[in-house]
């Protein structure tokens, strides 16, 4: 297992790294200079520009560059936004508002993918799997702003279901339309592979034997089947955590909630060229973070991971 | 697969009755994946409404006059929100343009960039999975963690920076390069699977036998015959790719002065409450043209899969 670890974590490494350097190539190589879009249509002086430019290290090569940055992130320090407030205040202010808002909408994800697509393989062929895959095929379709804003429009103001916005009311209470919208658009892939998974799993020998030593359904399909065949969706859910990642940026800025994904919204419509790469290196990290946790946590649950080369 | 087995020593005649797949038709033309898959898919329903619904698309992108007479960019504050008037079935925008107008000839650039950002996705995406899969050793070690890289950065955001970063050459052209320069690393996953596949075939290494060169070999023979989940992929890349740019619109970071159904959604927002129909309208044409691909792709996936047609 220490083997195991250890080799996943090395993995990790060269991805963290290229991918930080990318992200940074891309902003500070590029064309335009971070130092004059700062003062945006003013004209500063040379003296000053020279100043700024020796403070964010942008008179060093590229490496050198990058090499403050890198220990920057490593040092816990995630620099500073447009209006010269920490990263890491922010995101100690914003970080447990998407916590919550993500937590909300897999839970809502899960429970619709397991219970329906566990119907639709039972039932399949049948007029609820059609049903199923057509509703999923939809919400696959509608990309996740459009069905903010038409669950905004329908069920927060027309019907007065929710509050519109969420604002300062970011508890989890506040944030039940935005889960909704953000667990429903990710649902229908999950559905869809909990669904082939129920199918193939029903086929296993251990359900045939489950059945003929006289258990019940109610007791086979829950305990033997679909415990058995949620691996491919939590698979999923992991390698579809960018997709969450952007969801939750598009749903808070739907519907203004104060979380990470906003911040970095707000920022890329005033074009604050370093805010956005702070954040989008953060999404990055979480990201790489969270495949390497489910990653480890497979080795743990299934032996067979663990030992293979 | 014969109809009667006599053999003397059974006790029995068995009889076993011939059934009909078992049957080969020796004078029929060979089957190929692909005539097998076109034979599958040309009875589905589905299929010809997805076509359609591509082929209006693609219709309405090349000639928006077909379709329109009013010029979206006649826009008139008197007719503000106004409701659906005689040649103006969907009602003015905020703005008071033509719903129906801008929204038709916003297709071209929706489709523009889904087209460009896919075609560069799939060619970096096939060149690096083929490379990686075919030659194997530490060529592949390096390009799968090129990808690995890519892959770990959620492309939407990535095209967020690349366009705050061009902010002054915001084009098609570049938001295609944001969007495909991105979302390549899943192609190349896929494409790398089915080569490392292929590569095993005995018709490859009859091919080197034969004196090929390994490049050849590669271009003539393993490429060809691992381009069907290739063809899925774009498919369904080419429906993720309109719905970011869209996205991306919505961000902020599209192309924000032509007309595309991106900007015409987020431009509506402001006026969601008094003119909603200005935002649901085009966005009804996004989901269906979405939808068409996405059902296009999954059709296609089926039908070059033989399993998935049995299982049918």
């Amino acid at each position: 297992m220490l083997v195991y670890i250890l080799r996943r974590l090395l993995q990790v490494i060269p991805v963290f790294i290229g991918a930080t350097l990318l992200i940074y190539f891309l902003v500070f190589a590029m064309p335009g200079d971070p130092i004059a879009a700062l003062f945006g249509d003013k004209q500063p002086s040379p003296q000053l520009l020279a100043e700024l430019r020796a403070q964010y290290h942008l008179d060093q090569p590229f490496v050198v560059q990058y090499w403050f940055y890198l220990t920057g992130i490593f040092r816990g320090d995630l620099g500073t936004t447009f209006s010269g407030q920490s990263v890491n205040d922010v995101l100690a202010r914003t970080l447990p508002v998407t916590g919550r808002l993500a937590v909300m909408s897999i839970a809502i994800e899960f429970c619709l993918s397991i219970v329906i697509g566990t119907v639709s393989a039972v039932r399949k062929g049948k007029a609820f799997d059609h049903g199923a895959l057509i509703v999923g095929l939809l919400f696959l379709s509608i990309p996740v702003f459009v069905l903010g804003f038409v669950s905004q429009y329908f069920l927060a103001i027309k019907l007065g279901w929710f509050s519109p916005t969420v604002g300062a009311n970011n508890g989890w209470n506040g944030l039940w339309l935005p889960a909704l919208v953000l667990g429903v658009s990710l649902f229908a892939t999950s559905m869809r592979l909990m669904r082939g998974s129920v199918i193939e799993t029903r086929n296993q020998d251990w359900v045939r034997t489950a059945y003929s030593k006289g258990l019940s359904r109610s007791r086979v399909l829950p305990v033997h089947v679909m415990r058995n065949s949620l691996i491919p969706m939590i698979t999923n859910s992991a390698t579809n955590f960018g997709v969450l990642l952007v969801g939750a940026t598009v749903t808070e800025a739907v519907f203004n909630i104060p979380g990470v994904g906003n911040t970095l919204f707000q920022a890329t419509i005033r074009h604050e060229g370093p805010t956005i790469v702070s954040f989008v290196t953060i999404f990055v990290v979480l990201y790489v973070l969270v495949n390497l946790l489910v990653d480890l946590l497979y080795g743990l649950l299934d032996p067979r991971i663990r030992y293979v080369k | 697969m014969s109809s009667d087995v006599n053999a003397t020593h059974y006790v029995a005649p068995v009889h076993t009755t011939t059934i009909t797949v078992d049957a080969v038709k020796v004078a029929a033309k060979p089957s190929s994946l692909w005539s097998d898959a076109w034979e599958d898919i040309r009875r589905r329903p589905t299929f010809w409404i997805s076509v359609a619904i591509v082929v209006v698309v693609i219709l309405m992108s090349f000639a928006p006059t077909l379709f329109t007479r009013t010029d979206p960019a006649q826009c008139s504050l008197d007719f503000s929100n106004g409701g659906p008037a005689p040649g103006h079935p969907f009602g003015y925008t905020f703005q008071g343009c033509d719903i129906y107008a801008r929204i038709v000839w916003g297709t071209r650039i929706s489709v523009a960039v889904g087209l460009l950002a896919t075609l560069i996705g799939s060619v970096i995406g096939l060149v690096m999975g083929a490379l990686a899969g075919y030659y194997g050793g530490w060529l592949d070690s390096v390009l799968s963690r090129v990808g690995d890289i890519f892959f770990s950065i959620p492309y939407i955001l990535a095209a967020v920076v690349v366009m705050t970063v061009f902010a002054q050459f915001r084009n098609v052209l570049t938001l295609s390069i944001a969007i495909g320069g991105f979302a390549w690393a899943s192609t190349a996953r896929v494409v790398r699977a089915e080569v490392l596949r292929v590569r095993q075939s005995d018709f490859v290494t009859a091919s080197r036998a034969l004196g090929k060169s390994n490049f050849g070999t590669l271009i003539s023979h393993v490429i060809p015959n691992a381009i069907a989940p290739l063809l899925v992929v774009s498919t369904l890349s080419l429906a993720a790719a309109i719905v970011a740019e869209a996205t991306l619109a919505f961000l902020g970071v599209g192309l924000g002065d032509t007309i595309s159904w991106g900007t015409e959604i987020s431009n509506a927002q402001t006026s969601i409450r008094v003119a909603p129909m200005s935002l649901i309208y085009p966005s009804i044409f996004l989901t269906v043209t979405v939808l068409a691909f996405i059902m296009l792709g999954e059709l296609i996936r089926d039908a070059l899969d033989p399993r998935a047609r049995a299982q049918r």
